[in-house]
């Protein structure tokens, strides 16, 4: 993966921008000794690593407004940083820029029930922003795999998705404003408490921009009461084809379900020989959860269990306690782990329109044979949102190459059927040159054109989304 | 000017040397008024691509809403933001198209659950102001390939490009209906009574308040969708909380949606209308300020009382000051929706955005449409 030379003027730069930065921030928020600038040197995508110039934690709005302007005066590319979970690439430093880091902007701003948001600073994790309201019964609906660590930041950059945004939306469906500060420093309050823009529906476009627009520091985000209960059942088919079908005519019957996770064979064993789960040994099996009362449940079970037995199903196992819900989804939760048990894995997320599932699967299957990679898929169905995991060996020289062209191959296919490259993990640096498979240069341009406006300069994550062929000549202006 | 294809209209665009009134059905005469010659999609008409077992829907621009309801309908779906026809409360005539609804975000009742226009769009084409053809988003339900122009486009009025393609993600329709009714509250209980009901676990898909006098005597409802047993035993556990509650179901539930929906308790009346979102709890606090402030008016609330219908005098500015005001203080934004040319002309129609977000909004209809042709002026 290329990225751009280093600016060696921007490097010469560093004493200065670091006495700069340390006349803003607290001594301890400014990291500059090349030893802990390690720290930084990379995302979830490991594969790709480079320490920053430095990096900066600020605790304020103010104190990130003061940053940025400090860069944007001195030239200084900055790369805006969550957690640093992200699957793409998009918190990858490059040599001459400065990590700008929200982990310690993580408090509560405002808790409202009646009105049923919560206002956080975005450094706070996904999960802690469910625990300031759980007590209450209340939740934030979106539930990445990595709720764990992944900051708000990081989310609403991403727009992140989560095993349940079949019936809750995605991070943009549930974001309701955000403070934004520009890379000159403006500080911008965009949305609130209420819903939908008045004029042009800036939140949306910021939400998914990978840090390009502008530094998210607060965000309003849309509460839930929790469900009065939940229960999955677990379904086993001989053929992908058939487990594909019972997806869509599940969707298509008018029940909802929050969850459709779908896993194929190399998964489902994989999974099995980790975690134990007591998985039927079949070609795919799906885990369809839904949400209610007692009696709701039964009844929009009762409903699925009648269209999964058209299909005939080589198991059917309906859980009747939280013991055997936990043992139904324990497979499904631990099928990243058990891939890399195996090997080491690559995991991707594109996305297709539910009815092409088996055929892609089947495609998948074969390309694996032709690049001797072993995949398994384990993704979110009712959706079309994949994640096949390629198996390779990080040690063997030449393999992290063959992966990422099989990778490249599938990605490819997901646009080719009516898709795209990403549905919930964003472009980075992973997928930045596959853009032009799914993009005309136009679509592309009149992407760019919209950082354009919020960052002239082409300061703020510049090297991310758009191929450096394709955004060249900005970067250079 | 009557496009036929995208090409053509590509080319009209880029060939035009005047500005351009983009015209779906011509039923949502809304924001400041536009000089320029006429631009009738209604030639760039047709469902594309309607997949059941995918929840999705392509369609042209032009498409007759009806028509896609009705196509949907056939496998039981529908569009679930459940969009408002404005032609009665407009007194307008003509045929609501795909593009319009987009173009104006419009979302009824069921936006408080499920979301609005712009988070089911899954993918839009369109032509900028340069005659260009663009697209962004596609046709699956998570896409977070570049930027997401999608949620730009809805909601931009024309002013950003001239669409001529989207694609929706629909989803079935339910079951069953049920509403909860109760009459004569108070804005304020009225509105504390949507809150619990939206608080609840229960899954409300609609929570208005029509003021008193709005509708005759003040009516609060709360609906309830879904499989036949599931609604019961919802409806059951509301009425436990929200007492004095009656039960309405199946049409009866679904008329008093669409009065909501359509604000027909305000068609036909004389006055203007402005359209608010707030705050939900300050819905109520918002009325009474501006009734003391002497803005006589009456109010719907929809969205658990965050979005708010107000009709007013239509004297002078119709209440623009006193209610550009409270937005000001209390956050939110308010539309004139209907309104004569003249008070369109006099009053900004659409929300002023402080400085900074405005210089956004121009940074972008620059870029989205160079020679300022498209739409110019009707978001002020
Ligand atoms: C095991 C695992 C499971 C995962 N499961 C899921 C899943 O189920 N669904 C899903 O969608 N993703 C998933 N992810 C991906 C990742 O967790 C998400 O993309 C997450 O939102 C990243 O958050 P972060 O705080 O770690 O962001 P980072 O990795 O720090 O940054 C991500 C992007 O956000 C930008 N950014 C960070 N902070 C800001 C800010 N304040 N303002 C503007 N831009 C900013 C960065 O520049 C970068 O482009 C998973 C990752 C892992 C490792």
């Amino acid at each position: 993966m290329e990225m751009p030379k280093p600016d060696p003027q921007v490097m010469a730069k560093k004493p200065q921008l670091v006495k700069r930065l340390q006349e803003v921030l607290p001594t301890d928020a400014v990291i500059h000794e090349e030893a802990e600038t390690r720290a930084y040197e990379c995302d979830a995508l490991t594969a790709y690593r480079c320490p920053p110039l430095c990096a900066v934690l600020p605790s304020s709005t103010v104190e990130v407004a003061a940053v940025l302007r400090i860069c944007h005066d001195m030239g200084v590319p900055v790369v805006p940083r969550g957690s640093g979970t992200s699957l793409a690439g998009g918190a990858l430093p490059t040599a001459d820029s400065v990590i700008l880091g929200v982990a310690r902007m993580n408090a509560v701003l405002e808790t409202d029930y009646e009105n049923r948001f919560i206002r956080v600073q975005t450094g706070r994790t996904n999960l802690s922003v469910t625990g300031a309201v759980e007590q209450d019964d209340f939740f934030y609906a979106p539930d990445p795999s990595s709720q764990l660590a992944c900051a708000i930041a990081g989310n609403i950059a991403m727009n992140s998705g989560g095993a349940h945004c079949l019936k809750y939306g995605v991070t943009t469906n549930n974001l309701l404003g955000v403070t934004l500060v520009t890379m000159d420093g403006t500080v911008l309050e965009i949305g609130g408490a209420h819903l939908d823009a008045g004029g042009l529906d800036l939140l949306g476009v910021i939400c998914g921009s990978e840090g390009q627009l502008g530094v998210v520091t607060e965000a309003t985000l849309r509460i839930l009461h929790k469900p009065e209960g939940a229960r999955p059942v677990l379904m086993g088919f001989d053929s992908n084809e058939v487990a594909g079908q019972c997806v869509s005519d599940i969707i298509k019957a008018g029940v909802l379900p929050v969850a459709i996770e779908f896993m194929d064979r190399p998964c489902i064993r994989a999974t099995e020989a980790f975690a134990g789960a007591g998985y039927p040994d079949c070609e795919a099996l799906l885990i369809v959860e839904v949400e209610g009362s007692d009696a709701e449940i039964k009844e929009q079970l009762d409903l699925i269990l009648e269209i999964a037995r058209s299909h005939n199903p080589v198991e059917l196992r309906e859980s009747t306690s939280a013991e055997e819900s936990a043992k139904i989804w324990l497979g499904r939760k631990s099928a990243f782990g058990a891939m890399g048990q195996i090997n080491d894995y690559m995991c991707l997320d594109g996305t297709i329109p539910v009815s092409q599932l088996p055929y892609v699967l089947r495609r998948i299957g074969e390309m694996s044979q032709e690049y001797g990679l072993g995949v398994g898929n384990v993704f979110h169905a009712g959706d079309g949102n994949m994640h096949p995991l390629i198996l390779f060996n990080a040690n063997k020289p030449g393999d992290l190459e063959r992966c990422e062209a099989f990778g490249a191959d599938i990605l490819r296919l997901c646009v080719e059927v009516g898709g795209c490259l990403t549905g919930e993990h964003g472009v980075g640096i992973e997928k930045r040159d596959l853009m032009v498979d799914q993009f005309a240069p136009e679509d592309m341009d009149i992407q760019m054109a919209v950082k354009d406006v919020f960052d002239p300069k082409w300061l703020l994550n510049p090297a991310k989304v758009f191929p450096l062929e394709v955004s060249r000549l900005r970067r250079a202006g | 000017m009557r496009p036929e294809t995208e090409a053509e209209l590509a080319a009209m665009v880029a060939g035009a040397n005047g500005p351009l009134r983009v015209q779906g059905g011509g039923t949502r005469t809304i924001g400041a008024p536009v000089t320029g010659q006429v631009l009738d999609m209604s030639g760039l008409s047709g469902v594309v691509l309607h997949e059941p077992g995918a929840l999705t829907l392509v369609a042209q621009a032009g498409t007759p809403v009806a028509e896609v309801e009705a196509v949907l309908a056939d496998e039981g779906q529908r569009l679930p933001f459940e969009p408002m026809d404005h032609r009665a409360l407009l007194g307008t005539v003509g045929t609501p198209t795909l593009g319009g609804m987009v173009a104006a975000n419009v979302s009824g009742p069921r936006r408080v659950q499920g979301g609005a226009c712009r988070d089911f769009l899954l993918g839009v084409r369109f032509i900028d102001g340069a005659g260009r053809v663009l697209k962004n988003g596609g046709r699956v339900m998570k896409n977070v390939t570049g930027y997401d122009l999608v949620k730009l486009m809805a909601g931009s009025w024309g002013t950003l490009g001239v669409l001529t393609e989207v694609s929706f993600k629909v989803l079935a329709i339910p079951q069953a209906e049920a509403t909860l009714v109760a009459r004569g509250r108070s804005d304020a209980d009225g509105v504390a009574a949507l809150s619990a009901a939206l608080g609840s676990p229960f899954d409300v898909s609609g929570a208005a308040h029509l003021g008193d006098g709005a509708a005759g005597a003040a009516r609060t409802q709360v609906r309830i969708e879904g499989l036949a047993g599931s609604v019961a035993y919802r409806v059951a556990q509301l009425q436990a909380r929200l007492p004095g509650f009656d039960v309405v179901e199946g049409a009866e539930s679904a008329a008093l949606w669409q009065e909501v929906r359509d604000v027909l308790p305000f068609a036909g009346v004389p006055g203007a209308v402005w359209r608010l979102s707030v705050k939900p709890s300050d819905g109520p606090v918002l009325s009474a300020a501006l009734k003391a402030q002497g803005l006589d008016h009456k109010a719907i609330f929809d969205w658990g009382g965050g979005l708010i219908w107000l009709l007013v005098d239509a004297a002078g500015d119709a209440g623009a000051a006193l209610i550009r005001g409270q937005m000001a203080t209390l956050g939110g934004h308010a539309t004139l929706i209907r309104g004569n040319e003249a008070l369109r002309r006099a009053v900004p129609v659409f929300q002023p955005e402080p400085a900074p977000l405005a210089a956004l909004s121009v940074g972008l209809r620059a870029k989205f449409d160079p020679r300022g042709i498209l739409n110019p002026g009707l978001m002020g």
